[in-house]
């Protein structure tokens, strides 16, 4: 089965600045395929190429089997949600949706019918007459994936649709468009700055950084084996550790900072005694106690001062101070409510389990 | 404490009008004003010296005489051609200084809209009579290019007056129209493109229908001033423009009968009135919309 979307060795440049660097992937057919970046890292110039709103100055791009090349716009088999949507405001619901359709000559009782049926399946059945302004965030949403579905196209792009809505539309949004996508089976290209949107929704993610690719896979590969040390910040929370490799085995390297703490992590890459290398802790890897003898003795442990205390429900954490090297490091509180009455300024024990670190060689300067 | 707010109250309403006496006094003075002694000039009919009598007479005399409905019906014909013009004309300007052309490039095309107008209307419009007069510029130069056998008198045609016309409307019409093509959204344009529309299709459903308000606006606004304007049409059409106003001026200043000219003017002041109201109604926007947006 063909992909729904080859991008081959695509290079775009703005003046001296190259946006996207001869970047290549694939997304297979019915997939929902996230690309994940900081704010101008190229993400919406790729995504503006694969519309065809921007020509790539190398490369090709192929959609359902036929290559872009020269294809106009609003003549390729893709559809866009724009971030804030882009609804016509001087049209009703019913017209935003069947806009597509006119366009293409659709017989008008068929349009009614298509359009009847669309807004059915979105959940938004019998609002044809409604203005565009009377309604609710999500509503909206639903409008803006129903006004492109309905044109049955070969690939949904979405460009952060849920950038402007407040955290609790976002995270109700998040799982209808899910549901959604499943629903139609339709392939779902979705760009975002928002790692969580990315993890929760997506079969697969790509990375993005200063126009390429970092990492491209699943959301657990993301999450538990980063390939690079920009994944591994930039995926999830995670402490960092510069320093140098001052022991090197297969399975193990041990790492001192700058600051003097010593640290084991499993080394991602080869690595030599007296690399600089940087080492990812994740806040929920690392365990906590008040008496050292309660962490498991085969690992090296740690003492460190509360300095303050971040209360976020489920996402509870501490910030510790080293003792020796007095460097800031987080670490997840336990659902237990072990740790309920834990107080700024007092001395607790920390360690983890170094085959959860992961050491990388640093990026040369 | 009521009391004080009060009297603070009255302070604001006392500011209020402070603020807006200038604006009052120009309007009752200069237009409430004369419009109601021009009202009572037009009603009124001379019968002995310093006798007058109320009367119809004058509006009367406008129906009775072809020549005075004539130049009426041509006048609104003719301003009406104008504004069309002058939109269609401004619309690939505005859209150019609105959505294609940023910075310093945008200001300068812009400026060169405003330049016209540092000069006044007169010098402006003379200006066009040097170029198009039978010993000037553009007949000589279509004689050379061999284009015609003599000097044609490009001056006193209908095609010339709406020339000058359109010239100076453009401005009135340009800016009321960036405004309202600035406002709209790229993404919109973008999106429409995206679901497979076509650049006419776009236009007709997208852009137009968000800039009807400023283009209301222009038209209103080009349409009075082309209706009331005196100058261009005398110049550039001569005895052959048979401009509304004209009359109305021959009327005060050469005849000295005001009161058919105060007649003329009310006529012209309800046919205004009413073209206006019918565009607005033609076009489904409401006065007041279409007011606030430029």
């Amino acid at each position: 089965m063909t992909p729904d979307l080859q991008v081959e060795r695509v290079v775009k440049r703005f003046g001296g600045h190259t946006a996207v660097q001869a970047l290549s992937f694939e997304v297979a057919r019915g997939s929902f395929f996230s690309i994940l970046g900081p704010s101008g890292c190229g993400k919406t110039t790729l995504l503006r190429m694969v519309a065809g709103f921007t020509a790539p100055d190398e490369g090709e791009i192929v959609i359902g089997g036929r290559s872009m090349r020269g294809v106009a716009p609003n003549r390729r088999p893709v559809n866009m949600v724009f971030q804030h949507l882009a609804l016509f405001p001087m049209m009703s619901v019913g017209e935003n949706v069947a806009y597509g359709l006119t366009q293409r000559g659709v017989a008008r009782a068929e349009i009614t019918r298509r359009v009847g049926q669309m807004l059915e399946r979105v959940g938004l059945g019998g609002a044809q007459a409604k203005r565009v302004d009377q309604l609710s965030g999500g509503q909206k949403q639903r409008v803006a994936i129903a006004r492109s579905l309905v044109l049955e196209p070969t690939l949904l792009l979405l460009d952060e649709p849920l950038g402007a809505l407040d955290l609790k539309l976002r995270e109700h949004m998040k799982v209808e468009l899910k549901q959604l996508q499943a629903a139609f089976g339709t392939t779902f290209v979705y760009i975002t700055h928002d790692q969580s949107e990315a993890l929760v929704l997506s079969d697969r993610v790509a990375v993005m950084n200063h126009g390429r690719f970092e990492q491209v896979g699943s959301p657990q590969a993301l999450y538990y084996e980063p390939q690079t040390p920009f994944v591994a910040g930039f995926v999830g929370a995670n402490n960092r550790f510069a320093g140098r490799v001052t022991a090197a085995a297969t399975e193990r390297v041990t790492l001192t900072s700058d600051s003097g703490l010593v640290l084991h992590a499993r080394p991602s890459g080869p690595l030599a005694v007296g690399d600089a290398a940087e080492a990812f802790i994740r806040p929920e890897v690392a365990g906590l106690a008040r008496d050292e003898a309660e962490l498991p003795a085969d690992q090296p442990r740690y003492r460190g001062t509360v300095e303050s205390l971040l209360f976020d429900g489920a996402n509870s954490a501490v910030l510790l101070r080293e003792a020796i090297s007095r460097i800031e490091i987080r670490i997840a509180l336990p659902q237990t409510g072990r740790f309920a009455d834990l107080r700024v300024g007092e001395e607790v024990a920390f360690g983890f389990d170094p085959q959860r670190a992961v050491c990388f060689a640093s990026a040369p300067p | 404490m009521i009391a004080e707010s009060h009297r603070g109250t009255m302070q604001a309403r006392l500011l209020l009008l402070l603020l807006l006496a200038p604006a009052l006094l120009w309007l009752v003075g200069l237009i409430v004003l004369p419009h109601v002694e021009l009202a009572l000039l037009s009603l009124r009919v001379r019968v002995a010296p310093r006798v007058y009598e109320l009367s119809l007479r004058q509006f009367g005399t406008f129906f009775e005489e072809p020549l005075y409905w004539h130049t009426f019906v041509r006048t609104a014909v003719m301003s009406i051609v104008a504004t069309a013009c002058t939109l269609l004309l401004a619309f690939p300007i505005a859209w150019t200084i609105a959505k294609l052309v940023r910075g310093r490039r945008r200001a300068l095309l812009f400026m060169l809209c405003m330049i016209p107008f540092w000069v006044s209307e007169t010098v402006r419009t003379l200006g066009w009579t040097i170029l198009l007069r039978e010993s000037g510029v553009l007949p000589a130069l279509l004689v050379q290019a061999g284009l015609a056998p003599v000097p044609p008198e490009l001056l006193y045609h209908d095609a010339t007056i709406l020339v000058g016309l359109v010239y100076t409307s453009l401005l009135f019409m340009v800016v009321p129209l960036i405004g309202a093509l600035e406002s709209l959204d790229d993404s919109l344009i973008e999106a429409a493109y995206n679901l497979g529309g076509s650049g006419p299709s776009i236009l007709r459903r997208i852009v137009i229908p968000h800039a009807a308000p400023g283009i209301v606006a222009g038209c209103i606004v080009v349409f009075m001033l082309t209706l009331g304007n005196y100058l261009t049409p005398t110049l550039l059409g001569g005895k052959n423009s048979l401009w509304f106003t004209e009359q109305i001026y021959t009327q005060f200043i050469t005849r000295f009968n005001w009161e058919q000219g105060a007649a003329f003017g009310f006529l012209l002041l309800a046919l205004s009135t009413l073209i206006v109201w019918l565009g607005l109604r033609a076009s489904g926007q409401r006065f007041g919309d279409v007011m606030r947006r430029p």
